[in-house]
């Protein structure tokens, strides 16, 4: 069923071309919106949860920003399916895991995705590569403000927009900006930035990992409260919380190559030969080692242009995207087979890392 | 470079290098542990790959520590006001389970229990953010309309024309507000 959206060739993060940015990969917004007269989606009726998606997708199909947009009822989408769709950040877990009457629209380019029935009668959620807060708001204000021109939305003066947890309640707003970050990981400064930056508010966590680990450096952090302060504050915040953390990536990356400039030389030209080489890889390795694929681009020992290859393969690496890619259902061995076929080939393409670059730096 | 990543909500959050500890829901060695400090207490939550997956702590989109700890919180608290949501039947004890509430009418319901929760959750208890102007006016109008036409149905009922005519004046009026203003828009 999803096949049109993995050979979409505009897909926002796997096909983007638009020029990418180091440390900051996306961001996203998402807005928690529930009607007011029926209860919950978790307390809701099977009709009253059937009602609430044929109401939400009648008015959603209509809007503009829908327009070759595809609907999905999850109670239809194969266990794979739907882990290949949060693999993309299309959908969460909870919404895989939910009753009957569930359902996602996502728009032809991938940046919109709006989910029904999930916590929620309604998740919506606007992403975009690179750092943009600001246009991506105007985007989901305008979406969300043509939604309530038909659907009556719970809201109250006082609390704002009611959401099923009372960690939604207000704007519903949950702002966040996925970051590549191996210079904090390496120096061990990851711990000090995440304590630091709880206490302004703000949630990190990685990303990527199939368990505990931050795999491929990769973290997200965004607002933890929603109620209290405008869209605006909320917002605002993040963005300086952003900028100070990539000021502390960038120095810990130049302190790094100053005193370790063989050592960071030495491990991404591993990293390199072993993409270009190996032919077993999992999940995890193959994230850490297109990190610092994503780092030698930043430190222009990869062309600009193959930026959006690595990012591209941070998601088709992924579990999900590499079973799905081989067809049939596959054991995780067999999936580091192919995994390895993959790289293999896509690193062949790519020319050999200029190390002259780094050793000019500093 | 490994290391368990905590998630973080709330005051002070401690990371811990892994440690060899059981999940504190199935027993099975733990690769997540979270630390916070509320009001001076330590609280310590030990989950193994699959419960944290279970828990939503890996979600990337929707997790909350406050929602885990109201979840492993058992029980209601003693003298707790047990409060039933007269829309959709709620309890005290359902809230303090799932950490959720049921219905938009719950937020009347459960406001005693709710503002010191939202208190330690959030950055004020009032809304400061967007309002969702044309549906609270269409919501506002849908009401005025629809009490004008039962006060006509119960001065025609009572036979009291001379007020029902007034109604049915001010109705049609109403209506007519509406059309102008929806060319006009």
């Amino acid at each position: 069923m999803i096949e049109s959206l993995l050979k979409a060739d505009n897909a926002e993060l796997t096909q983007s071309t638009k020029k990418g940015a180091p440390v900051v990969l996306s961001t996203r917004l998402r807005l928690a919106r529930n009607l007011v007269d029926v209860p919950f989606p978790e307390r809701a009726s099977n009709s009253q949860r059937s009602d609430v998606m044929t109401r939400c997708a009648d008015q959603i199909a209509e809007l503009t920003q829908m327009k070759h947009g595809a609907f999905f009822d999850i109670a239809e989408l194969s266990d794979l399916e739907k882990q290949v769709l949060v693999e993309r950040h299309l959908i969460s877990r909870e919404l895989c895991e939910s009753k009957s009457g569930s359902g996602v629209f996502i728009n032809k380019d991938q940046t919109c995705s709006i989910m029904i029935n999930e916590e929620d009668h309604l998740r919506i959620q606007f992403l975009k590569t690179g750092f943009s807060l600001r246009s991506i708001w105007k985007q989901i204000d305008r979406f969300d403000s043509s939604l309530e021109n038909d659907l009556d939305l719970a809201f109250s003066s006082e609390f704002g927009y009611l959401t099923a947890c009372p960690t939604n309640l207000g704007t519903g707003l949950r702002a966040s900006v996925m970051l590549h970050l191996p210079g904090l990981v390496i120096s061990e400064h990851m711990d000090k930035v995440i304590r630091a930056v709880n206490q302004l508010g703000i949630t990190v966590r990685g990303l990527f990992g199939e368990g505990s680990d931050a795999t491929g450096h990769v973290f997200q952090i965004s607002n933890q409260q929603t109620l209290g302060e405008s869209e605006g504050e909320i917002m605002a915040r993040l963005g300086s919380v952003f900028k100070t953390i990539i000021d502390h990536e960038i120095n810990a990356r130049f302190k790094y190559i100053e005193e370790n400039r063989a050592r960071l030389l030495d491990q991404i030209g591993r990293a390199f030969g072993t993409l270009q080489n190996a032919h077993v890889i999992n999940s995890n390795e193959a994230m850490n080692l297109l990190s610092l694929m994503r780092l030698a681009v930043d430190l222009e020992m990869l062309p600009e242009v193959n930026r959006s290859d690595v990012d591209r393969l941070f998601i088709e690496c992924q579990p999900g995207h590499i079973q799905y890619a081989a067809g049939v259902g596959i054991e995780p061995d067999a999936r580091d087979l192919c995994r390895a076929d993959i790289l293999r080939e896509e690193f062949s393409r790519l020319p050999a890392l200029d190390f002259d670059k780094v050793n000019k730096l500093g | 470079m490994r290391f368990s990543f905590a998630v973080l909500a709330g005051a002070d959050i401690i990371i811990i290098m892994a440690e060899n500890l059981n999940c504190s829901y199935c027993n099975k060695p733990a690769t997540v542990h979270l630390t916070q400090i509320v009001n001076n207490k330590i609280i310590k939550v030990d989950l193994c790959e699959s419960c944290a997956q279970s828990k939503g702590v890996t979600d990337s989109e929707g997790y909350s520590l406050t929602d885990l700890l109201s979840k492993t919180n058992l029980g209601p608290e003693k003298g707790e006001p047990q409060i039933t949501c007269p829309d959709c039947g709620l309890s005290t004890a359902d809230f303090r389970r799932t950490g959720r509430l049921g219905c938009a009418a719950c937020y009347q319901s459960f406001v005693p229990l709710l503002k010191p929760v939202l208190e330690d959750m959030h950055a004020g208890i009032i809304h400061k953010g967007k309002i969702p102007d044309v549906a609270l006016s269409r919501q506002t109008s849908m009401a005025k309309l629809q009490s004008l036409e039962s006060a006509l149905l119960r001065a025609i009922s009572e036979e009291a024309y001379e007020d029902a005519a007034k109604f049915r004046d001010e109705i049609q009026a109403y209506k007519e507000d509406a059309v102008s203003e929806a060319v006009q828009s």
